[in-house]
Order: C-alpha cells, then structure tokens, then sequence
C-alpha cells in the first residue's frame, strides 16, 4: 500500500491526558491502574473486586452546551481527548484545506455510549401508558446507538466525508486505520481522522466478569502466575493523510486483517489468525519480520491469549524483537486499545521508548525471547502493534519513521 | 470522487414474511405473498442447538449471507466480509441493561458475548472457516450506504470479491420507545470486480443532496426496521429500476446506478 503520513496523533487514557502524560508514565514505569471503584455495585453493596484503569476527570467535564445531544461518559471522552496534542485544530485544519467532504471520519468503539442506556435503566420511569420509559435527560435515542461516538466526532470536526463507527470488539479501533487506508487509496477522501473510544461501564466489568476473565489483581501479562485482565478506558485519535514530498511525519506503513475462525471468545489455539494478520501487515508495509523493532502485544494477561499470542510472535520473529503489553499500564481498553497501543508505538518510533511490561515477574515458560519486562531505549525504524477482538477478529498495523 | 463500479453476484433476502429473494421478487412485480412463512430464519450454518439460541439479528444475517454466496455460486470461506447493522442485537442490549439495573453478577456469559456488534460477522466466520477479514459497522441511519461504501472500496483497492451483510432486529422494552425498529430484516450482496454475463452492474458515487422517501413495494412493505433505508436498493433491483438514491448522513448521498452489461461488453472486458 502507499505509505500515509500521520499528521497528528494523541491518546487520553488511566496515565493521563495526552502525548506527553503516556509518555511520561511509560518512562517512570508508573501505572495507572487502581482499586475499582465504578459501579454498578455487586450483591455485596461495593463496585466488582478488581483494578481499573480510570480517566480521572469526566465527572466534572461535561459536553458544551452546543454538543448537549450527546452528552454521556463515553461523548465526554471522546471530546477531552480531542482537545489533547491539537487534535481537533488539526481535523479542523484538514477540513479547510483539503474541502469537508474530503476527510473522512473512521471511528472504533467496543460499547460506544451503552453506560448511559445502564443508566436509563436503572431510573425508568412510568410513561404515559404506564409502562417503564427513560427518563426525560436521557431519552436521547443518539447516545442509545453505536454510532453515537462517530456522530458526535462527525458534529464536532465538520468534516463531511465517510462517517463511520467500527465495532468489532477489541480490534474496533486497529481496524480503523486499515479502513481508512481503503478509502484514501481508492480516492474517495485524501485524509481521515481515525481512533477510537471505550469507556467503564457495567456492561463489560460484569460481562467480563461472567466469562471468568477479570483479576482481582492489576493484570500481569506474560507472567507465568497472571489470572486474568484489568479493564480501563480511553480515548485516542490520528489523522491519516497521503504522504506530501516535505513532510517528515511518521507513517502508516501496512495493516493486516483476519478472522480466526474458530470461537466467539476464545483465540484459536495455533494463533492462526494473529499469524494471519501480522503476516498480511508485514506483507502490506513491504517488509520481513526481521525489520521489526517494537511489537506491542495484545497481551491482555488472560492465560489463553498470552500463551498463545507468545508462540505465534515466537514463531515469527527473530529473538532481536522487542515485543511488550502496556496493559498493565492503562488496563485493557477494549476498543479504545488499538489506537491507544498505535500511540505508543508511535512514542515508541519518536522518542526510542520502548515499554517493558508493568506488574510481572516471572516469566511464562510459554514466552519466547521476545517478551521483554523491562523498558529499553533505542533509536528505531519500525513499531507494530496488535489488536485482537471476540468473534476472533485481528487487526495488525505497522508504523515507521519516514525514510 | 470518480464513480466505484462492482457486479452484483448473488443476492440474498430475508424479511418477516418474505423469507427469500425469490419470493421478495416477486411480491414486487405482482404482489404475490407466501402462505404461513416462517416466524425466524433457520440458517443452516449453525448447529440445530444453536439455530434455535442464535439472536434474531445472528440468524438473519447468516441466512441471508448463505443465500447470496450461494447464489453467486462463490465458496463463502473465499470471501471478505462487511457485516453492518444499525443497532446491532437490541433484545440482548435490553436484557444486560435490565440485568446490571438488578443483579449485575448474574450477567449470563454467552448473552455478553453474543453482545458484541460483530457477533454476526464472528458466527459466519465460525460457521464458515473464512479467514478472511471481516468487518462490523454502524453509521446510524445511513449504516447501509457506509457497508456498501466499504464493500466497494475493498474491492477497489484489490480485493476480488466481497460480503456485504445488513440487518436489525425488533427492539423491545423500554429501549423500543427510543430505538425504534420493528421485525426482523436482512440483505446480502456477494460483490465482484470482474464482469459476469448476465449479473448486473453497480455504479456508486457520494454526492451532496437529501434521500428521497424511499417508494417502491418493499419499502412501503417493511418501512418499520432500522435496516429499512437498504430497500431502496433491493427494490431497484427486484423492479429492474437503473437508479437508487441511499442516504449517506449529513447531507450526503451515495447514487447508484445499476445496468446489464450487453455481451459485447462483457466479451470486450473479458479479452481486456
């Protein structure tokens, strides 16, 4: 594929707003996960025994009024983090520039606004009928729907071009670049804000739960004692624009997209389709698994998807790699993590940080080489990240600097 | 943008009370309906067991999917996949949050997994053995335009041939007031780059403009699902109309024009 030039680029998440607060925290090792204390509280009168990654600050930052339609967590992040790293100037600038109907907006969520549906529920009123109803603040059928998030992003930025909520569970916001490529490629549009948000809700903290996949414990990737992952929620953003001759931005260099094929909320267990979609991101961006510097894992900290993430990444590449989780750090958050994880490699590709892994200590004998612990610092050329969703679906990206 | 072009290979129907593409065809040329069609699809992907626990959205969507590469005569595992839906499952949106309101810890896990807006794409995929990617979107009331837009722009950059899957779903309980979307309905076009005599061509370009109310017999039919913008489509090509007209949100419209491509000009692609 040709490159894409990506213009600019944030990720509001536990660690703090913007670029510089992950960044911050990726340096110092210092995480961002603490003792639950969302709701909706259990049996027992308290919020789930487990950590969260929380974004500090969304009680008290409510949409401006213009924006009061979407008014919900989920919209409220989605508007801090735009304000984050110029963001919103720079789809705004786009916007002038290129013509509103020439940026597209591809946007990736796992639950989108569902917390404000929990919240309908659980103060229904009676309607006039008599039958249970929301309550007249939240009967708002736009934040009730997926595509909230996308139309918020849509009402905000101005642009007029594709507008369009990717929901395919935890590789939502990956793919958004691989969709946003297409559309660039084929014409349709010459630039496209792509991310993703998820927020904390009861939807996926009992969910996961239910599936016996939550730690009481911050999660552990790759640790040989890890039982489980913790569940954060953040924001993030890139624009992706046709690489000009002057430019010196880091690039979008390949994405590979796959479906396992095998089960609803299990990796298949040859990790066939991870192998899949970080051969097809290789194969797109042009080059081998040895030109690889930084891999960011998916690496939730489950027993199953480390294992198996591990062997496939160990089956690839050379032992040079240095592959990570950052989950420990943020938490896993879900369709919010593709693009989170595209920031760090991109911090990764700037800076030369390149994140161990937070909380573990002893390594799975399941982990090749590559699985590195501790951080390192070096000047590197490429930067992968993977992204992979229930219903078995991948998303694999490849990031470099310019040439 | 210069006008995104595919052959419509197969296509695949499913709404209550029109359980199939030959059927919907022809209600629209002589208002013909089936005597006692059946409540639900039984997509036959999907083992006996599962066929009658799949959600609604998760049945349609495989029954249509099934009969449109079938009807291409395409191997569904060989296929890309855009699955789109509005709202996703409804009935499952209600029982989490009406469950989390009560007893969130009794959350049921295959309910919670079943949530998920690619639930569809992942049972095909499943049911299937397609490695391929697959997608899920929404875009609200303009989700069918952004699927096919999808659909054409892989076929554009290289893909040969693809997907395409839209479906909702009834809504229920209080969340019904607020989603409105009645019964259930789903479309699915098998879509390629090359020319096949006799299929029908599409041609689709994003334009300024408002849809206008869709009219044709499926349309004025089913207009109570969340899916129902799709029809302006399906009603063309069951009528042999050249032009539909899908909103694209915002003020933007995706045209579509539609024709049989003469031998010749399938004579002359093939030697091309």
């Amino acid at each position: 594929m040709p490159p894409l030039a990506v213009r600019a680029w944030s990720a509001t998440t536990a660690l703090g707003r913007g670029v510089q607060a992950q960044h911050a925290a990726l340096l110092v090792r210092r995480s961002g996960l603490r003792p639950n204390d969302f709701g909706p509280d259990n049996a027992d009168g308290v919020p789930l025994p487990c950590w969260i990654g929380r974004v500090d600050g969304l009680e008290d930052a409510p949409l401006p009024e213009e924006f009061a339609r979407w008014e919900c967590r989920n919209n409220r992040l989605a508007w801090l983090a735009l304000q984050q790293d110029g963001m919103l100037e720079a789809v705004r600038d786009a916007v002038d520039r290129l013509g509103a109907e020439r940026v597209a907006l591809v946007i990736g969520t796992s639950t989108s606004s569902i917390g404000a549906s929990e919240e309908a529920y659980r103060d229904l009123q009676p309607d006039a009928d008599g039958t249970p109803a929301f309550p007249p603040a939240l009967a708002r059928p736009i934040v009730h729907t997926v595509h909230s998030l996308g139309d918020f992003v849509q009402r905000v930025s101005g642009a007029r071009g594709p507008c369009i909520t990717v929901a395919t569970a935890c590789s939502s916001s990956a793919k958004v670049f691989a969709q946003a490529a297409r559309l660039i490629e084929a014409g349709v549009v010459d630039a496209a804000l792509v991310g993703g948000v998820d927020t904390l809700c009861g939807s996926v903290l009992y969910g996961f739960n239910s599936l016996q996949l939550v730690s009481a414990q911050p999660c552990r990737p790759f640790d040989a004692d890890r039982d489980g992952l913790s569940l954060g929620e953040a924001g993030g953003f890139a624009l992706l624009e046709r690489v000009p001759a002057d430019t010196r931005a880091l690039r979008l260099l390949g994405y590979g997209e796959s479906s396992d094929a095998h089960h609803m909320s299990s990796p298949h267990p040859q990790g066939l389709g991870a192998l899949q979609a970080m051969n097809e991101a290789l194969a797109r961006a042009g080059i081998a698994p040895e030109d690889v510097d930084y891999l960011n894992l998916h690496g939730t900290s489950t027993p199953a998807n480390d294992r198996i993430e591990a062997a496939a990444v160990a089956s690839l590449f050379p032992a040079r790699l240095h592959a990570s989780s950052t989950k420990g750090w943020t938490g896993h958050t879900l369709g919010a993590a593709g693009i989170v994880e595209a920031v760090f490699c991109l911090i990764a590709l700037q800076h030369g940080t390149l994140p161990g892994i937070l909380n573990s200590a002893t390594p799975d004998p399941a982990c090749g080489p590559q699985i590195r612990f501790d951080n390192a610092q070096a000047s590197i050329q490429v930067a992968m990240t993977n992204s992979f969703g229930f219903g078995g679906n991948n998303a694999s990206l490849v990031f470099g600097v310019s040439a | 943008m210069s006008a995104l072009v595919a052959t419509i290979e197969g296509v695949g129907f499913w709404t209550t009370g029109l359980p199939g593409w030959d059927i919907a065809r022809d209600f629209v040329r002589d208002g013909r309906l089936p005597e006692a069609p059946p409540a639900r699809p039984s997509p036959q992907l999907l083992a006996p067991n599962e066929r009658r626990r799949a959600p609604g959205t998760v049945a349609v969507a495989l029954e249509v999917a099934l009969a449109a590469c079938e009807a291409a005569g395409r191997d569904p595992a060989s296929l890309s996949s855009v699955f789109a839906s509005t709202h996703g499952e409804l009935a499952i949106t209600d029982y989490m949050c009406a469950t989390l309101a009560d007893q969130p810890e009794t959350i049921s896990p295959t309910r919670f997994h079943n949530s998920v807006h690619n639930a569809g794409a992942g049972y095909w995929s499943i049911g299937t053995g397609a490695t391929a990617a697959t997608t899920a979107i929404s875009a609200y009331q303009a989700t069918f335009a952004h699927g096919l837009l999808e659909a054409l722009v892989q076929l554009a950059t290289g893909v040969p041939a693809v997907l395409l899957v839209a479906y909702d779903g009834a809504s229920v309980g209080p969340l019904a007031k607020i989603s409105p979307s009645a019964g259930l309905l789903g479309g699915a076009l098998v879509l390629s780059r090359s020319e096949r005599a006799g299929a029908t061509r599409l041609s689709a370009a994003l334009a300024d403009g408002e849809s206008p109310a869709a009219a044709g017999p499926l349309a004025a039919r089913d207009p109570g699902n969340a899916m129902a913008p799709m029809l302006a489509l399906f009603d063309a090509l069951a009528s042999g109309d050249q032009h539909a007209t899908l909103s694209a949100g915002a003020g933007r419209i995706l045209q579509l024009s539609l024709h049989e491509p003469s031998l010749q000009e399938t004579g002359a692609q093939r030697r091309g």
